[in-house]
């Protein structure tokens, strides 16, 4: 019966071409939802972890594929522009770690929070910047992100806290914001990140005190991706058990090379703190392709054979897509389009990067203080007088 | 019977980044008692390479990888410890340590406790890092007495001034620069010496002049040398006084200077407000050489601004050369 319905469908379709034919198969040949068993999770401090067997449908299947061949290919994009020097200073690439990104963002809402370190291209991206906004941003012009006055580490949107410099001091701040979520009483949580070798910073542990005292609406969560800049985490902590660290907070080891562990782990964590018990600690074990900057090459502490081998075993991306195809949830001509869609918002976003002009010089001094009025500012010597505006 | 035959001495050239890596190597291998320990400076030849090779040389115990932990800037007892920050923007997570600790113990014990640590590390703008990577800590850390800063220019300075931090019984701030690590300078045979120290408090005339006298520390001495050269050519003769220690700073030979030229022109890096251009401005006013000034100090600084990311407002947050020649014509009026 469905094949005799999609046989017409398809005779009819053929004069409107292949984009036509394909939604035509929507309908008639693939699943619509599939149940995955997935990775346990270790649990620390709580009786139960979050669930092993999960649902996937076909929508959200689609939707964390684009997003994370996205990301991708941003990143990739990214590293091209840096070699050419088009983006300058630091720039930090995500590929690899995709699925903690869109993972968490798919058991959160927007108008929940999250702060993380440097390596936040991804989370703009999660968060609601466009592709456009954040690759302009990278290149420094006026239709940046930030106007092109943050760069790569300091990108924020709504609800998104950056983009932070300095490792660590990120965490305290999602403390704060998860504090504000309880004053104001409105069953929003912060999502807190930060990497393997933050989690030796003392800032960390003090916040982990305060969070859990005050029972704050906090998910903490480290990318543990192995190296924190050359120093692998034998070589720099005592205890490699980052989801442990917590001590008296409840902590989840999670598979982060898997968006739906991370999904799954992250549908236990914020119902944890929206049911007003307070922080829990999540680890996502990832791993990112590329050295810890655009100037580490990243091979003087890791054989290339390691990196090899989590991108043909380990990759989100090619997990994602192998589940979908077998298990009838999308075709490879289906997937090939969204990667050709893809590939063309990257590069109409780098064509928009390169070409738009950089910011004004009036607008050298804005953003200095919030709501004064026109403000005078000190140029490079006593007469040149500049102006800031909020 | 060499000494006739003896031509100019044998200059050589050498990058700032491998005059700190002499200097330390050869402080490791006179005092037992020093070590380096920073985050990536073992295994890693350190983040900008300044100490490639010395893991290597002298092994865990003497070249130590620590932990992303600004903090754990320990009380050494007998040891003489390099702390490398990886910038000095990261100093800020440690800087309890540096004041509290470091800074003030010696006078807090009465003379009991000494504390001969050097901390050392990238200080003030790269390119393109923005506002969190490229703060000036001269002014910061020269507010501080117990400390003392230094700020080398050129790779003699680096050695010299390195050297001397190491041998130091006091702690000791070594403001490095990102940008100038690569670059190549003329070192004089004395300068290649194993035994070759610069004195920390001493200024260098860089250049001779009568016109006006130009203040500066770190990459900026180079800024005022480059615009020296150009005014030269309308016949304004620039003194460059290349300071080399914030603190305790050789004020006196900015006086001489000064009582000379009748002029001054300050650059700096860092922002303005409570800067090293407005520390001088006052020491010269308390001094004797206020009634030779002609006009009023000028103060060439960073603007009074987070550091912006995009090339063109970074380019204009920083003192160029021509801010320097704009200055000095100001200044006498020309």
């Amino acid at each position: 019966m469905l094949a005799i319905i999609s046989n017409v469908l398809r005779a009819s379709a053929q004069r409107n071409g292949a984009a036509v034919i394909t939604s035509a198969r929507t309908y008639a040949d693939f699943t619509t939802q599939a149940t995955f068993e997935i990775k346990k999770c270790d649990v620390f401090k709580l009786d139960e972890g979050p669930a092993t067997q999960v649902v996937l449908t076909r929508d959200e299947g689609l939707q964390y594929y684009r997003t994370m061949q996205t990301m991708r290919r941003m990143e990739l994009k990214a590293d091209q522009l840096y070699k050419q020097k088009i983006i300058r200073g630091f720039c930090h690439l995500y590929d690899g770690q995709e699925a903690c990104a869109v993972g968490i963002e798919a058991s959160i809402n927007l108008s929940d929070h999250l702060i993380t370190a440097y390596r936040a291209h991804g989370y703009t991206y999660t968060r609601g910047g466009t592709v456009k906004e954040i690759m302009a941003e990278l290149t420094g012009r006026r239709g940046g992100i930030a106007k092109g006055k943050g760069g790569s580490m300091h990108m924020y949107c709504k609800h998104f806290y950056g983009g932070n410099g300095i490792v660590g001091a990120q965490v305290p701040l999602g403390a704060g914001v998860a504090l504000a979520c309880k004053y104001q009483g409105n069953n929003e949580l912060c999502v807190c990140l930060y990497g393997d070798g933050a989690a030796n910073q003392g800032q960390i542990f003090e916040t982990y005190n305060m969070a859990a005292l005050w029972k704050l609406p906090v998910i903490f969560i480290c990318e543990n991706n192995r190296y924190g800049m050359g120093t692998s985490v034998e070589r720099a902590a005592a205890s490699t058990d980052y989801f442990k660290r917590g001590e008296f907070i409840p902590g989840l080891r999670v598979d982060g090379m898997d968006v739906l562990c991370v999904r799954e782990a992250t549908r236990f964590a914020a119902d944890h703190c929206r049911s007003g018990k307070g922080p829990i600690l999540m680890e996502l074990q990832t791993y990112r392709y590329h050295g810890h900057s655009m100037s580490d090459p990243g091979v003087s502490y890791r054989t290339r054979e390691e990196i090899q081998e989590v991108r043909s075993k380990s990759d989100p991306i090619s997990m994602l897509k192998d589940r979908m195809l077998s298990n009838n949830m999308a075709s490879v001509e289906e997937l090939k389009e969204i990667d050709v869609e893809v590939r063309k918002e990257i590069e109409d976003a780098a064509q928009f990067a390169t070409t738009d002009p950089e910011p004004p010089l009036e607008e050298l001094c804005n953003h200095i203080f919030c709501d004064m009025p026109s403000l005078e500012v000190r140029g490079t010597n006593p007469w040149a007088k500049l102006k800031s505006v909020s | 019977m060499r000494d006739f035959h003896r031509s100019a001495p044998a200059a050589v050239q050498m990058t700032v980044r491998d005059a700190l890596n002499q200097a330390m190597d050869e402080e490791l291998e006179r005092d037992e008692r020093v070590f380096l320990l920073g985050e990536e400076v073992a295994q890693y030849d350190g983040a900008y390479k300044v100490s490639r090779g010395l893991w290597k040389k002298y092994g865990d115990k003497r070249i130590i990888d620590t932990p992303i932990s600004e903090i754990n800037v320990l009380l050494q007892a007998g040891l003489r410890p390099i702390c490398e920050f990886m910038t000095f923007n990261f100093s800020m997570q440690a800087i309890d340590q540096i004041i509290n600790s470091a800074a003030k113990t010696y006078y807090m014990s009465a003379g009991l406790q000494s504390v001969p640590i050097v901390f050392r590390g990238p200080n003030g703008a790269s390119a393109g890092v923005a506002a969190q990577h490229s703060q000036c800590f001269a002014a910061w850390y020269g507010h501080c007495p117990g400390l003392k800063v230094v700020s080398p220019w050129n790779s003699e300075d680096a050695k010299g001034l390195l050297k001397s931090a190491i041998r130091d019984e006091n702690p000791v701030v070594v403001l490095e620069n990102e940008l100038l690590y690569g670059v190549p300078f003329e070192m004089s045979e004395e300068a290649q010496s194993k035994d070759f120290t610069i004195p920390i408090g001493k200024a260098k005339i860089e250049r001779q002049g009568n016109s006006i006298t130009l203040v500066a520390h770190s990459r900026y001495v180079g800024h005022c040398l480059d615009a020296a050269a150009v005014l030269a050519k309308e016949g304004i003769e620039c003194e460059v006084i290349n300071l080399r220690t914030i603190r305790p700073m050789d004020v006196e030979s900015i006086e001489t200077s000064v009582m000379k030229t009748n002029h001054l022109v300050t650059v700096e890096g860092g922002w303005p407000q409570f800067g090293i251009g407005a520390e001088i401005c006052a020491r010269i006013m308390e001094g004797p050489a206020f009634n030779y000034l002609d006009s009023p100090v000028t103060r060439v600084t960073g603007v009074d601004i987070p550091m912006p990311y995009a090339k063109i407002l970074e380019d204009h947050s920083l003192p160029q050369v021509k801010d320097i020649i704009f200055s000095v014509k100001k200044t006498l009026n020309i």
